[in-house]
């Protein structure tokens, strides 16, 4: 079965792209091998879904109607179809073959490399990315990755279960997504939050269940001067100005050494003084070195030190 | 395989050996990711197509003999169809990552190559590739010596911090690659102290300078595959369970977990491999009350110990 309707199908792309004038299912069923010429309501069934099919693989089915003429005319355009000329130079060639494997083992895999696969079907030539000096790769193992992406190329509203940062509970969003960022190894969708009413950004790990379509494609507009990248950044925007200073143990807490300034203390004990801005971040950082550091000031951080250490007791 | 992926297979073979005329049969394959019986059955379909009428004078003439392919009568079909929308986005998405790399800032090739692409491709995958950012942690201290002596092959000295065991620890490496990551930049080489290919966080390196001396690493060094990520966990590995309140659930999200189990409430057990118990030690208390240790004991009694202590000096203070 698979191997006719492959025949058919190729026959069908043939003939479109051949034919000068729209031609009527009923021309089509006769050239074309493989339709029924017996029962008028299954070759119109299988004709119908063959246009369908070629449709979802890109191919640009046009229809025509003519208002003298009841039946709708076929073709496909030369200029819609065609892949138009593109060539590459050897330094282009090279910056192709590695962004094509960005996504390898991501959900993008297979469309990169049917792109490449046409490319080198013009005649470009494409590095196959060897190994390199450098090499990239994303991965997009977050469940609603597909569905985002397509709402973002599709322009279309969607809704997901989401828990907050901390929240016991899910909460439904409805969301006109601008777009997806990827940073520092996770994704988010940023866009309207329709709840809310602002904009929001969320991260893809937190959605919980299927990411459903809202509405028809289309539906969402970006707005003119959105930046996606920065909705994502905001907190990187966050000055550190407070002061901390930390009685550290001699010979350890190395990273607070390298972030701070040290200055030498007795009794085995020297002293860092850093810069911060968010203090929960501080003393989570602070904390990990248990009896070998020691907030001195500010208290608000050595509050949230001590309440963590009595947490991890308890 | 289904007729899906079937046709657009047979509308890019039909161009490319157009387009290579005498293409041989195993390279064509290899490129199509096909094996050679694949591609004979393939070669043979496109032959019994054509032009209607389908007499021999419009049939695409295929012939194979030898192992090099010829075609002939298939003008209609002599492009390929053009780039479907995620196809160009994907491509472009992903040229759009590599012009963050600073290895990139000389020299337009990916420039000119987007300015191609969003050409080849219409409005609609421009669009959609820039709705889709990525920002990668570049390290731009490190990374410049780094890739400069990448480019030189000179050998590097390190001063690298690791976070488990609170070290820095001072290494001399031989630079093969700089491999970005999830967003984050490696560089690849053979470690002397390790006496193995190890990878080197950039934002981990607290001192990094390039030694007057050539980069050898063994010729037999194998690259280290990170096509499933970077961390990859030993099944000798210790398995650790911890169980979180929903403000530790981003422990699930940063570890690669063997198992995660949701309790209700937003809630969460995990199971994970530790290398080392230091680090599930440091996480634990840095958790504090959002997370705790269920097993090993012995590890979840380290922590109390440790915590215990470190509470000691506040109120022997306060």
């Amino acid at each position: 079965m698979s191997r006719r309707k492959t025949e058919r199908l190729l026959n069908l792309v043939i003939c479109l792209l051949a034919t000068r004038r729209p031609l009527s299912a009923e021309q089509i069923r006769h050239a074309v091998p493989g339709y029924d010429a017996g029962n008028d309501e299954a070759f119109q069934r299988m004709f119908e879904r063959d246009k369908n099919e070629l449709r979802e693989i890109g191919i640009p089915v046009e229809v025509h109607r003519d208002p003298w003429d009841d039946e709708p005319g076929y073709r496909i355009m030369r200029q819609a179809y065609e892949l138009p000329e593109i060539t590459l130079e050897a330094d282009e060639a090279a910056v192709l073959g590695l962004a094509a494997q960005v996504w390898q083992r991501a959900n993008l895999a297979e469309a990169a490399s049917g792109a490449l696969l046409k490319l080198r079907a013009a005649g470009v030539q494409t590095d196959e990315a060897a190994a390199g000096p450098l090499e990239l790769r994303v991965d997009t193992r977050d469940p609603a990755f597909p569905a985002l992406w397509e709402a973002v190329r599709d322009r279309r509203v969607v809704r997901f279960d989401y828990r907050a940062a901390g929240s016991e509970v899910l909460m439904t969003r409805t969301v006109e997504p601008w777009g997806v960022v990827s940073r520092r190894g996770r994704w988010y969708v940023v866009g309207h939050d329709r709840e809310r009413d602002a904009p929001r950004v969320f991260r893809l790990s937190r959605i919980s269940g299927p990411v459903a379509p809202v509405g028809r494609p289309g539906a969402v507009a970006v707005p003119e001067g959105v930046d996606i990248r920065s909705m994502v950044g905001y907190r990187d925007s966050l000055v550190p100005e407070r002061v901390a200073t930390v009685r550290v143990r001699q010979d350890t807490c190395q990273w607070l050494r390298q972030v701070g300034a040290v200055r030498p203390g007795e009794d085995g004990w020297d002293v860092v003084t850093l810069v911060f801005a968010d203090p929960e971040w501080l003393a989570g950082s602070i904390v990990a070195f248990a009896a070998d550091a020691e907030v001195v000031d500010p208290p608000d951080v050595r509050d949230a030190v001590i309440r963590r250490l009595k947490g991890a007791l308890a | 395989m289904s007729t899906a992926d079937r046709l657009p297979r047979l509308l890019a073979l039909v161009p490319y050996l157009m387009s290579h005329p005498g293409a041989e049969v195993p390279e064509v394959a290899r490129l199509f990711g096909l094996t050679e019986k694949q591609l004979v059955d393939d070669l043979q379909l496109v032959w019994m197509c054509g032009l209607p009428g389908h007499t021999p004078g419009d049939l695409i003439d295929v012939s194979w003999d030898g192992g090099e392919i010829l075609i002939d009568n298939a003008e209609t079909i002599a492009r390929p169809l053009r780039l479907g929308i995620d196809e160009a986005s994907a491509l472009l998405v992903a040229l759009r990552m590599l012009a963050e790399l600073p290895e990139f800032e000389e020299g337009d090739a990916l420039a000119r190559v987007i300015a191609k692409l969003e050409r080849a491709a219409g409005e609609g995958a421009a669009a959609v590739s820039n709705q889709v950012a990525f920002e990668l942690d570049a390290a731009p201290d490190a990374m410049s010596t780094v890739r400069e002596a990448l480019r030189r092959g000179r050998r590097l000295s390190l001063r690298y911090y690791v976070p488990g065991r609170d070290e820095i620890t001072p290494r001399e490496v031989d630079p093969t690659r700089l491999v970005m990551v999830d967003g984050r930049s490696y560089l690849e080489g053979w470690c002397y102290r390790a006496d193995g290919m190890r990878l080197f966080r950039l934002d981990r390196m607290v001192g990094v300078e390039a030694l007057d001396v050539a980069a050898d690493p063994p010729a037999d060094a194998e690259p280290i595959d990170v096509t499933d990520g970077v961390f990859r966990p030993s099944p000798t590995d210790e398995l650790v369970e911890l169980e979180l309140t929903p403000v530790g659930r981003w422990v699930a999200e940063y570890y690669p977990c063997e198992e995660v189990t949701e309790l209700g409430e937003g809630r969460l057990r995990v199971t994970l491999r530790a290398r080392d118990q230091g680090l599930i030690v440091r996480l634990a208390l840095r958790l504090g009350d959002s997370g705790r240790v269920l097993s090993p004991v012995s590890l979840a009694d380290r922590v109390r110990e440790e915590a215990s202590a470190a509470l000691a000096r506040y109120e022997s203070l306060s």
